[in-house]
């Protein structure tokens, strides 16, 4: 079922399309240090792809491949049927790719609603002279991504601190006000680092369902890290399992769960 | 009106027109600051060299004449055209934009993610570097810069004052003209840096490269505007302190009045470098005319420092500045 290029219905009945991205023989080293082995795997259009794996696993190296901060020695990356070139972060996101970070990026200095602005830089087209004089053309295309970002902004539940500088939330909402950056960009494809990190249970349950109301609502496609191993199996639709650089599972939470290699990595044996 | 309270009137508009002069510069330093956490120290001698190139295109001169004459034995100064001073401008500002370039691609590229005093460091030598090459290109004498602009007494004032307190006020025309291109300056400034596409990806370099990255912002592109923004406030400072005082090397000694300026008014802060050089270039003026006699005059020298000392101890970030909190 998985093999079919034209995709899958998940369990709960939503369709999954064709390939967004694929990682082709990934090999990522640091000097000595193989962070990354040989990894291949696709992501799917609608579909929310988790990444797994105990710390040092090379999960977060994966991301930073996918959008660009590392440069791998091996492999090749296709984003919508095509190799991408060795590119610059900032260009993988001009093409589409948003992303949070693990220990949160964010504009301290400036308002929620200027952090999640940024998300729409790649939307203005108009002139300097234009938006400088906030005429004509500018104001309105500024009103249409406004309009873009209040919405996302409603649908994160953030309308409360729109105007609070950044550096006063606590860390919890400061997560979500990254997530609404990246969503303001309308990406093609999202990458969240670990969002639930740091968080207690509430709101890890909190960021669940916005992730679950993220793909729907907007069917955003979804690969997500996380090493919180019950809060993947219920979220996501398939999940990569890696340990020491190397892929050891790749399935429905159902297969990946009944593995015996995933099973071992995550009890610990030891490794000869 | 007592002629006393006349002559501190006067001495307080001489002392706004002075300021707004400090503003220019001390703009040009927030500037980097503010989006790269670079304390440019070659700010000053970067308007020095504006000036020196601007005056040396508008007198066609040949740049490296001297050098070029030592190695091949040659007698060329002079091109021998004089370009028209807007043309000038807009061809420093092509070699701002070069330089600005240059600086990004040679020196701060290499220094990503480096300390601030690294960083503090590199512009100090970027200071000493361009100064040499300044001398170098257009030699070291002092050169008078006109590109037109009004100087001297403004007659109106004279008269409409005398009229009123019969006493005519000295107002330099060049002054006015300061005043009115610094707020032009400072209106544009804050409608790019607010409004504009680029203006939110330069605040937002300045405050996280990594999540700048993750919007699409390409870090090169703002460094490389940022500089060429300063280099055009150094520019526009170059002018007015040129024509004002001729171009020479004490130029680049002029930044060092913007340092007390910043203080006050905050490293962060735009309108604090304005109100900062306003409220210095007052204080030293107006207390020069009261105190200065009392101790022996030439306190203009010492004033600025002094009270940017008094408020390093009682508000360290300025008038304007973002506050420092240290949380534990």
């Amino acid at each position: 079922m998985l093999d079919s290029s034209e995709g899958y219905v998940t369990e709960d009945g939503r369709k999954i399309g064709g390939v967004v991205m694929e990682m082709k023989n990934i090999t990522l080293r640091f000097g000595g240090v193989v962070a990354i082995k040989d990894i291949s795997f696709d992501i799917r259009e609608g579909e929310i792809r988790a990444i797994i794996g105990p710390n040092g696993a090379g999960k977060s190296s994966m991301l930073n491949v996918i959008s660009g901060f590392y440069v791998p020695q091996d492999g090749e990356v296709w984003f919508h049927g095509s190799k991408r070139p060795p590119m610059r972060p900032y260009e993988v996101a001009r093409q589409g790719i948003a992303r949070t970070f693990q220990n949160i990026a964010l504009f301290e200095g400036m308002s929620v609603l200027d952090n999640v602005m940024t998300g729409r830089l790649n939307y203005m087209k108009t002139n300097l002279f234009q938006q400088a004089m906030w005429k004509g053309k500018a104001e309105a295309e500024e009103v249409e991504n406004r309009e873009a970002v209040e919405k996302i902004i409603d649908f994160l539940e953030i309308q409360h601190i729109r105007k609070t500088p950044v550096s006063r939330l606590p860390y919890g909402l400061k997560k979500r006000v990254e997530l609404a950056r990246a969503l303001a960009a309308e990406p093609k494809l999202l990458l969240l680092d670990e969002p639930m990190a740091g968080m207690n249970v509430e709101e890890k349950e909190d960021m669940s369902r916005f992730i679950l109301d993220v793909n729907d609502e907007f069917g955003t496609t979804i690969a997500l890290i996380e090493h919180d191993m019950g809060v993947v199996m219920d979220l996501s639709d398939r999940v990569v399992v890696m340990d020491y650089g190397r892929k050891i599972g790749d399935g429905t939470p159902d297969e990946v769960r009944s593995n015996q290699e995933v099973i071992d990595a995550y009890l610990g044996v030891s490794h000869d | 009106m007592p002629d006393q309270l006349i002559f501190a009137m006067e001495v307080i508009l001489n002392g706004l027109m002075a300021g707004v002069l400090y503003a220019l510069v001390a703009l040009g330093f927030v500037l980097i600051y503010k989006a790269s956490g670079i304390f440019n120290y070659a700010q000053g001698v970067m308007a020095l060299f504006a000036a020196m190139t601007l005056v040396g295109i508008m007198n066609g001169q040949v740049p490296f004449a001297h050098l070029i004459n030592a190695t091949f034995g040659t007698h060329i100064h002079k091109f021998g055209w004089n370009v028209p001073a807007f043309v000038a401008i807009i061809m420093t500002m092509a070699v701002m934009v070069l330089l600005a370039w240059a600086v990004q691609r040679f020196v701060m590229r290499h220094l990503v993610g480096q300390e601030p005093i690294i960083l503090f460091m590199a512009t100090i030598g970027l200071a000493y570097f361009l100064e040499g090459v300044a001398d170098l290109m257009w030699g070291s004498e002092i050169k008078a810069l006109d590109v037109g602009l009004p100087q001297g007494i403004n007659l109106w004032i004279d008269e409409t004052t005398f009229n009123i307190f019969g006493y005519g006020f000295f107002i330099d025309n060049l002054d006015i003209v300061a005043t009115v291109i610094a707020a032009l300056l400072v209106t544009a400034l804050v409608a790019f840096s607010q409004y504009t596409k680029q203006g939110r990806a330069m605040r937002a370099v300045a405050d996280d490269h990594q999540a700048a990255l993750s919007v699409g912002i390409s870090l090169n592109f703002i460094w490389i505007m940022v500089w060429s923004v300063a280099g055009f406030v150094a520019l526009v400072a170059g002018i007015m302190w040129g024509t004002k005082s001729g171009v020479q090397f004490s130029l680049s000694l002029i930044a060092l009045k913007a340092l007390p300026v910043l203080m006050l008014g905050g490293f962060t802060s735009i309108p604090g470098a304005i109100v900062g050089g306003l409220i210095i270039g007052v204080g030293e003026k107006l207390f020069e005319f009261a105190i200065g006699p009392l101790v022996g005059g030439a306190t203009e020298n010492w004033f600025a420092y002094v009270l940017a000392l008094i408020f390093l101890v009682f508000r360290p970030q300025g008038l304007f500045g973002e506050k420092i909190i240290e949380r534990v």
